[in-house]
């Protein structure tokens, strides 16, 4: 496996649209600390613009890359090796690449700045790891909504459409049914609902992190209330991981069952 | 050697193969014929694997291989579109496909007799559609493997290079190995193979050699042969 996520690292690497990813990045982090003027309140902002963009992107690639790559996934597929090591190959070496981008085009303006000798390092660094992780977690998501659906217009769709529900329906959705329901305990409901959404998970691990859990309101409050600050980073970590597992085995099982 | 056995499979309602039987011996080289869409491409991709039958069995020396894969050291394949990672030079796709292969030693014989050591070093994106399938006949025939399957190993090559394949088709065969070819050139099939399958609608509805097939529909070249056969078909 490992050298087919070699070969597909070095081939996303040297494309034009990881050089763009990479230069928006080194931009945006750069007119915020400009704007700013304060490693803390930027990292803050960062955060808001991260947990957004890189499920998207990671939801746009994934499914984009699994329609270009389909022939040579093919020829890789006719050699004697196993059909996970090919697609996990690839899954792991875009979603690498996607990483990469994100973390030097963050991290060059930040280090300029001197973040390195302040007290913030620790929360950008967290910043960055929710970010790969999103990252992981939509890029595998929709390679098996691809991998799922033979017609490259509805795979894409299908990608796009989850990322909309995840980052935008999801917490509209998550409101009606508080307002819907605010006569009841309201509680548990709305930690299991969290739960089930990796953008609000990053969201409130980041929140928790930077101590500023009274900006989130209900979720954040009960959840730090709930919990404690570790034990709840710790969960919401841990829920986190299965994100990402849980698509990586459904890629395999499909992998398993397709025809090629 | 290859031994295929009522083999079936079926996309949806569409049935692409219906209880192929075919039995292939070590050093033929056969051709898989047949019109559009007949389960030329399927079959092939059921030997390697990439489709997986509904029912039936494929052995390979007396082995049954569906659902395995290991097997696969054993048998080199041209498929008939490669788009190769547009990023990635000549030479490191020819290292990945070395790497994961057994046996892989001709790549610079093969390097040499198609003369494209000038695009080594080129990103595959910049080649033109005959280098690649090109680079894409060295990839298949560098391993050493007892089988070659090749899905249309013609398309785009120049004429040289048509002759260069020809050749190297042949010296394979001298050394004793499988092949099994597709194509829609029937000069091209006259000259190299002996055994012929032609497919219809999924079911091989003539096995035989080339002679044999010429005799069956009294015509002189097998291009008319084929065609009479298809009227056949229809009547």
């Amino acid at each position: 496996m490992y050298k087919i996520l070699r070969y597909s690292f070095y081939d996303l690497i040297r494309s034009k649209w990881c050089y763009i990813y990479f230069s928006f990045y080194l931009i945006l982090s750069s007119v915020l600390l400009f704007l700013n003027n304060s490693l803390a309140k930027s990292i803050i902002t960062l955060m808001n613009i991260i947990v957004i963009l890189t499920p998207l992107i990671g939801s746009i690639f994934g499914a984009m890359y699994y329609y270009s790559s389909k022939e040579f996934a093919e020829l890789l597929l006719a050699q004697p090796i196993k059909r996970n090591t090919v697609f996990l190959g690839q899954y792991i070496g875009l979603s690498l690449s996607l990483s990469a981008s994100l973390v030097v085009g963050l991290a060059i303006p930040f280090i300029a700045y001197g973040m390195l000798i302040s007290s913030e390092i620790t929360n950008f660094i967290s910043v960055i790891i929710i970010g790969v992780v999103l990252t992981f977690i939509f890029t595998a998501i929709s390679y098996y909504i691809a991998l799922s659906n033979e017609d490259k217009i509805k795979g894409i769709g299908l990608a796009i459409l989850f990322w909309l529900l995840m980052a935008v329906i999801y917490d509209g959705f998550f409101l009606i049914c508080l307002l819907a329901l605010k006569e009841y305990p309201l509680e548990n409901f709305s930690l299991f609902s969290v739960l089930l959404n990796p953008i609000d998970l990053s969201r409130i691990l980041i929140i928790l992190k930077l101590d500023i859990a009274a900006l989130l309101g209900y979720t954040g409050a009960v959840f730090q209330g709930f919990f404690g600050k570790k034990i709840g980073m710790l969960i919401i970590a841990s829920v986190l991981a299965f994100w990402i597992i849980i698509p990586i085995i459904m890629i395999n099982i499909k992998s398993k069952k397709r025809d090629f | 050697m290859l031994s295929i056995s009522n083999l079936n499979k079926s996309f949806g309602k569409l049935k692409v193969l219906q209880g192929i039987n075919i039995n292939i011996f070590e050093g033929d080289i056969c051709a898989i014929l047949g019109p559009n869409g007949s389960g030329k491409t399927t079959l092939i991709k059921t030997i390697l694997g990439l489709v997986i039958p509904d029912f039936g069995s494929i052995k390979l020396n007396d082995k049954e291989i569906i659902n395995t894969w290991s097997y696969r050291s054993d048998i080199s394949y041209l498929p008939q579109i490669t788009n190769f990672p547009s990023n990635l030079t000549v030479v490191e796709i020819i290292d990945l496909i070395k790497t994961i292969r057994p046996n892989t030693k001709m790549d610079k014989e093969l390097i040499d007799l198609f003369n494209i050591k000038k695009s080594m070093n080129k990103k595959l994106v910049d080649l033109s559609g005959g280098t690649k399938q090109k680079v894409n006949i060295i990839l298949t025939f560098m391993s050493d493997s007892p089988i070659i399957i090749l899905d249309e190993p013609t398309a785009g090559l120049d004429p040289i290079s048509l002759i260069k394949l020809k050749t190297l088709i042949i010296k394979e065969k001298e050394k004793g190995k499988t092949i099994i070819v597709t194509s829609h050139i029937m000069s091209f099939i006259e000259e190299i193979s002996n055994d012929i399958f032609f497919l219809l609608d999924g079911s091989i509805f003539f096995n035989g050699t080339i002679t044999d097939l010429k005799e069956r529909t009294n015509e002189n070249s097998l291009e008319s042969a084929i065609a009479n056969l298809l009227k056949q078909s229809h009547v």
